[in-house]
């Protein structure tokens, strides 16, 4: 008797789930019905609502931005480029069956998005099965976004952002030649990969150029005292301290530090780039303080300086680092299409493959074999909490 | 012993040993605080009450609160704090475990377990899940003696750490509630039959407790500036082998166990590896209970069957 009224309970629920799901269906298809003109669609499969609505909705920013920009200079060969928007509701299952839609409904020649890492991994298998392109402008993770667990490249997918380890090395580069550093101690979240995946390349690069990491010590997310590690490399010679971790535990870090009275520049990563880093640490403690990202708006190249000064008129805010990778992925998208000279997917593919010195504002790249960009990384320098310069550091 | 331990580690200095006891001692008086409501609870009613890590996050919360939105400074707020923890823990003392005063102590323990997620994850949807940071609010002067570095915020934690204990210890042994409450303790039927009022003693052991729990997280959220929700949970775990270890049951015990818990985890990672430094905690649990389960100070009473 029980089970019968949970069963009848989960039929309801489903049904209305459906009723809802199909609501959604038809606001998005309003939304979307000027796409019978003569044009080339492209999918954007992003987060516009749910866990990380912030990272899609910007990235989403950037892209119709740049679209805009190249339709308004007369479009491709001719062609306006007609973005079809649909939201994936930070969800990876969600991501999926945005992706087959937009293939095998909407008719598109290429997909951007999703912004995270899991989430993109999800539609790749939706490409490679369709042969439509999908492109990300966000997942930095070193394995599943271009390349299989074995190393094997998905053809179908491309990113426009570095990857993870890259920035461990980029970092080992600039500690070693623009700080001077020769030893070096590290403090690894090891309870990410993205952490650990840091550690690992920072340390591969800073040892096999004469380097010497003189303490290696880890730490676990949540953890709040450091005090004990910190009195212990306290009392060690070292020029450099590496934090490969996110803003949260490394914002108590350079506290506790600071107060130890370790004046030692400290190097991180973009898990830094929050402002939450700011409140933890406090104005004082961050000074000093380096860390990698894709883009920063103190860089002089005029590039950088006409795409924050339109986004500005456009949006009326300054951009993030998202806006400026989604706005990217927009135009290399476009560039893309015009080398490939058609709106075949697979010439499409075969162009984005063989991209060359394509110029950004998140900086100039080519594609590696492995369909991931080869291109500088912003190091951004912190004094008294803001941000007072950047360098680029071009990849060797 | 602490001669050799020093020897053996060659390169490290004697400044930097004095160092970490430095950062052992603000770390453990805060495990102490904690651990003070563990085996006060578990000394009147038998339970090990697992909310208790929560009702310190809730304390570092209210004093969050009275210190950003209203400006108050440190001593009210920490005294704020100590009362809406007094009253939570007597709340859920009323709420959940009075009804079930003679049940199966299982049951009770399971329904800790409950209140403490309950707790917890109605502070997340209130406040949400992600860090906050306190304002500052004590000076940030750091003082030197030669190499060893304590700053105002250490100095702080030990004082109040130690002005607590002395008024606890008054309590307990110098007032009449102090003495119920040891009456009960020791036995409860016979306390209630001498005319003691076992549900306003109980009532008041965790008052008591809750209110120091407050003050532990006032003095964290001081000290490390970050707070979230679930901050409850790995410091209530620590607290609790903290007062097996000095002897669940008894309050000096809950001190020296809180210190030695923290200065444990100070030097496993500042000499040892800091990855180790959790599962040396809980090692040492496995080792107390399979050595001295009664602990460092507590009774070795047997169990009647």
């Amino acid at each position: 008797m029980r089970k019968r009224t949970i069963l009848s309970l989960l039929s309801i629920l489903l049904v209305m789930s459906l009723l809802i799901g199909c609501g959604n269906d038809a606001v998005e298809n309003g939304a979307n019905n000027n796409t019978d003109k003569e044009g080339i669609k492209v999918g954007i499969n992003y987060e516009l609502t749910g866990g990380v609505a912030s990272y899609g909705q910007s990235s989403v920013d950037g892209i119709l931005m740049a679209f805009d920009e190249i339709n308004e200079a007369g479009g491709i060969d001719g062609k306006e480029i007609i973005p079809v928007v649909i939201d994936n509701k930070s969800e990876s299952s969600e991501a999926t069956s945005v992706a087959t839609r937009l293939m095998t409904q909407e008719g598109v020649v290429m997909c951007l998005g999703p912004a995270t890492s899991g989430n993109f991994m999800a539609t790749i298998p939706v490409a490679q099965s369709n042969g439509i392109p999908v492109l990300s402008s966000s997942s930095t993770a070193d394995v599943g976004v271009t390349i299989d667990a074995d190393g094997n490249v998905y053809d179908y997918a491309f990113r426009l952002c570095f990857n993870d380890s890259f920035q461990g090395v980029t970092m080992a580069n600039f500690a070693l030649n623009n700080l001077n550093a020769t030893k070096a101690v590290m403090i690894t979240d090891t309870s990410s990969d993205y952490g650990k995946g840091l550690a690992k390349n920072f340390k591969e690069t800073f040892e096999a150029a004469g380097g010497q990491l003189v303490a290696e010590e880890g730490y676990v997310k949540d953890d709040k005292d450091f005090n004990a590690i910190l009195t212990s490399i306290r009392g060690k010679d070292f020029d450099v301290i590496f934090i490969p971790g996110y803003y949260q535990e490394a914002g108590l870090i350079i506290k506790q530090a600071r107060d130890l009275g370790i004046d030692a520049p400290i190097l991180g990563a973009d898990g830094f780039d929050s402002p939450v880093l700011l409140e933890l640490a406090g104005e004082e403690a961050l000074t000093d303080v380096y860390f990698s990202n894709h883009y920063s708006s103190l860089d002089e190249d005029p590039l950088v300086q006409d795409f924050i000064a339109s986004y500005k008129e456009k949006y009326g805010v300054e951009p993030n680092a998202f806006n400026a990778l989604g706005y990217d992925l927009g135009k290399w998208a476009a560039d893309a299409i015009k080398r490939a000279g058609s709106a075949d997917p697979d010439a499409i593919r075969d162009a984005l493959a063989e991209t060359k010195g394509f110029e950004g504002v998140t900086g100039t790249f080519d594609m590696d074999e492995n369909h991931n960009p080869v291109k500088s990384i912003v190091v951004i320098e912190l004094k008294n909490g803001v941000q007072s310069s950047s360098i680029k550091v071009d990849p060797n | 012993m602490l001669t050799c331990f020093i020897a053996t580690k060659g390169g490290a200095t004697l400044d930097q040993f004095l160092q970490q006891i430095v950062n052992g001692v603000s770390l453990g008086s805060i495990y102490a605080l904690v651990a003070l409501g563990y085996t006060m609870v578990y000394g009147i009613i038998k339970l090990i009450n697992f909310a208790h890590g929560d009702v310190y996050m809730v304390g570092a919360y209210v004093g969050f609160a009275v210190t950003t939105y209203l400006g108050l400074g440190f001593i009210p707020a920490l005294i704020i704090s100590m009362v809406t923890c007094a009253v939570l823990g007597m709340s859920i003392e009323k709420i959940a475990y009075k009804p079930l005063r003679n049940s199966t102590r299982i049951a009770v323990l399971i329904t800790a377990i409950g209140v403490s997620l309950l707790l917890e994850y109605t502070m997340m949807y209130f406040v949400g899940p992600e860090v906050r940071s306190y304002p500052k609010l004590l000076s940030p002067k750091v003082f030197k003696f030669g190499n060893i570095i304590i700053n105002m915020q250490q100095i702080y934690i030990v004082l109040t750490t130690i002005v607590l204990m002395i008024i606890l210890q008054y309590v307990v042994n110098k007032t009449k509630v102090g003495k119920a409450m040891r009456a009960v303790s020791a036995d409860k039927d016979a306390a209630q039959l001498m005319g003691i009022k076992v549900d306003n003693t109980i009532s008041f052991t965790f008052a008591i407790g809750s209110a120091l729990a407050g003050a532990g997280g006032v003095l964290v959220g001081i000290y490390y500036n970050s707070i979230d929700p679930l901050m409850g949970m790995m410091p209530g775990l620590k607290a609790f082998v903290a007062a097996v270890f000095g002897g669940i049951g008894s309050i000096p015990g809950a001190m020296i166990g809180g210190l030695s818990i923290g200065m444990l985890e100070t030097l496993v990672s500042g000499y040892g590896n800091s990855m180790y430094r959790d599962a040396a905690v809980f090692a040492f649990l496995i080792l107390i209970l399979i050595l001295k389960p009664s602990g460092l100070l507590g009774k070795n009473t047997k169990e009647k069957v």
